[in-house]
């Protein structure tokens, strides 16, 4: 980058402020870097080390044991089934967060006075804290105080008593309202932001040529916003899938382990029951389970090059 | 039935058809925002009802008077300790993070730093679930003595929010005109007073957007306070968390608790308006 420094004499090169000048780019990033592989790299290692041990609440047993604890993942049910949780979750929330984020974003689109009001109202529970969403929902869900059973029995003429948070039959229902009513915001602002950006010439041409909506609207809008679109998505499904704060503020993954996620579940494993090494397993699996759903969904997307 | 009067009455028509179709939209804006923003007034309502009102069947839709002895509460029992906390983890977090972050974006907007495997590599560590990453920090900080500190949770904020800043200031630094500082450099600069008093200013709103969002993912995270503070640095999402359990007299507590919570939201909302689809679409729209 710097040729110039070399054709200065040595003792003018090494001057602080010739020095600072010249690794300037390595300079600034290095304290970034250095802290990013606190987190990035560091983890990655010592999960890999203590996934290969046997330490547990019992003991601490630091001598190499082989692939002891990845042989249990595939013996432990309630892992996948937990990982079978996390992914029925992404499947259910993440088409019905799009639909409803595109179909309000379409209403939003066209001029409509105070839109600014509307939509710094509507962004609120995407900004809130998801453990504060999990613990409004948890009050609105009550069966006997919650405002939401009252409506319901508006709507069905008798009183409605659903135990929202316990009942096998509710548990999965209570906790997508809540998840999809904290970000179908996200994907509606998002989406906006994208159709607004659409260039009107094209989608005006089609309909002086006499196409109808829904063809234009395939043919020229998704297209055109499917960018956005597949960056909005790919945000969400990695968000979904380590999903944990709702389900700890309403069932805490129960009842039973029914509502289990696989953050939950290795929470549980690592903080509840001391199952050290295990947990390792558990982290370095999703890592690398990650890692290729990511690469793929990005080649998939068309999003980096092949 | 001259053409003209023809062509008026056709336009009279629209014109209603179109008011017609904007009453509809805009009713359909309320009820949908309405549906979206009750939780919120549930919230807020329920912290300022008695505990009569609260506990009433059917639900108190409006509380009678707006009390505030369920804050009153918080605050005489020590709870409240808890926001501050999170106000005092949050902002210094941020601020480190920042400072870090943004010359360290400006190092792979102007140098091409590493070239693009660095900058994909930097944002991947966003991508981790945190219970990945808290899980082996938390034996880290055990070792450390670092648990139920300051400065544990400070660090880890840091790091974490790190990848974020850098990859927001780079599409920020990349929007300035580069001709700026080489003329800046042309006139003796260095190129660390070239960032400072040129960059920098010019990056001013991306900068602060950059900040309260980053002062939002700290202010709003649990996972990590939840396994690594215990009595002395417990923040508020935590607190909240404490007030669950079987019992349910706790109610006002979690509703103020969360309401405090929620305030600085609403004000990072406000003040963010312009930069908000940017901020939350990590620089993919910019909006």
């Amino acid at each position: 980058m710097d040729t110039l420094g070399a054709h200065r004499s040595p003792a003018k090169a090494f001057s602080a402020g010739r020095f600072a000048d010249k690794n300037f780019k390595y300079l600034t990033i290095a304290p970034a870097v250095f802290l990013i592989l606190l987190i990035g790299l560091f983890p990655l290692v010592y999960t890999l080390m203590v996934s290969f041990q046997n330490i547990n609440m019992m003991e601490v047993d630091t001598s190499f044991s082989g692939l002891m604890n990845y042989e249990m993942l595939f013996e432990e049910s309630r892992l996948w089934l937990s990982l079978g949780h996390t992914l029925i979750f992404t499947a259910i929330a993440l088409p019905i967060e799009l639909g409803l984020g595109l179909l309000m974003a379409l209403l939003f689109l066209e001029r409509l006075p105070g839109k600014q009001i509307f939509v710094a109202l509507l962004v609120l529970p995407t900004m809130m804290s998801p453990i504060v969403a999990g613990a409004v929902w948890r009050l609105l869900f009550d069966n006997r105080y919650g405002p939401i059973n009252q409506i319901l029995g508006w709507i069905a003429g008798e009183p409605v008593t659903i135990l929202w948070t316990i009942n096998p039959d509710f548990v999965y229902p209570a906790i997508l309202i809540a998840e999809v009513w904290q970000w179908t915001p996200f994907m509606f602002l998002i989406l906006l932001a994208g159709l607004s950006n659409v260039d009107s010439a094209q989608t005006e041409a089609a309909e002086i040529d006499g196409a109808p909506y829904w063809l234009i609207f395939y043919k020229i809008i998704i297209p055109a916003i499917w960018p956005v679109m597949a960056i909005a998505l790919l945000i969400r499904g990695l968000d979904l899938f380590r999903l944990f704060d709702v389900v700890y503020a309403l069932t805490q993954g129960g009842p039973g382990t029914m509502t289990e996620t696989i953050s939950v579940y290795a929470y549980v494993q690592g903080f509840k029951q001391f199952e050290t090494s295990f947990t390792g397993a558990i982290a370095f699996l999703v890592i690398i389970m990650l890692t290729v759903i990511v690469i793929y969904a990005l080649k998939k997307m068309e999003l980096v090059e092949k | 039935m001259t053409i003209e009067i023809r062509a008026q009455q056709i336009r009279k028509r629209q014109n209603r058809r179109n008011a017609m179709k904007m009453a509809g939209r805009y009713c359909l804006a309320i009820g949908i925002t309405l549906v979206f923003i009750f939780p919120v007034y549930w919230l807020f309502s329920i912290s300022f009802k008695t505990p009569d009102e609260i506990f009433h069947h059917p639900p108190v839709w409006f509380p009678e008077s707006i009390q505030f002895d369920n804050y009153g509460v918080l605050f005489k029992d020590g709870d409240a300790i808890t926001v501050w906390n999170s106000l005092v983890i949050a902002t210094v977090s941020t601020v480190f993070a920042m400072f870090l972050g943004t010359i360290a974006a400006y190092s792979l907007a102007r140098f091409k730093t590493g070239g693009q495997h660095l900058g994909i590599w930097i944002i991947s560590q966003r991508m981790l679930p945190p219970i990945v990453i808290v899980f082996p920090i938390f034996l880290l900080y055990v070792w450390l003595g670092w648990v139920d500190t300051y400065h544990g949770l400070i660090i880890l904020y840091t790091a974490f929010n790190l990848p974020y800043v850098i990859w927001m200031m780079r599409g920020y630094m990349e929007d300035i005109p580069i001709e700026l500082e080489e003329s800046a450099l042309v006139d003796g600069c260095s190129r660390w007073e070239v960032l400072w008093k040129v960059v920098l200013p010019l990056a001013r709103s991306g900068i602060f957007a950059t900040a309260v969002f980053t002062f939002v993912f700290a202010w709003n995270d649990f996972i990590f306070a939840l396994i690594l503070s215990r009595t002395e640095v417990t923040t508020f999402p935590v607190q909240v968390t404490h007030y669950f359990g079987g019992q349910s007299n706790f109610w006002a507590k979690i509703a103020a608790m969360s309401v405090l919570g929620t305030i600085p939201i609403f004000i990072a909302v406000a003040i963010m308006q312009r930069f908000l689809v940017r901020g939350i679409s990590m620089g993919a729209v910019k909006g």
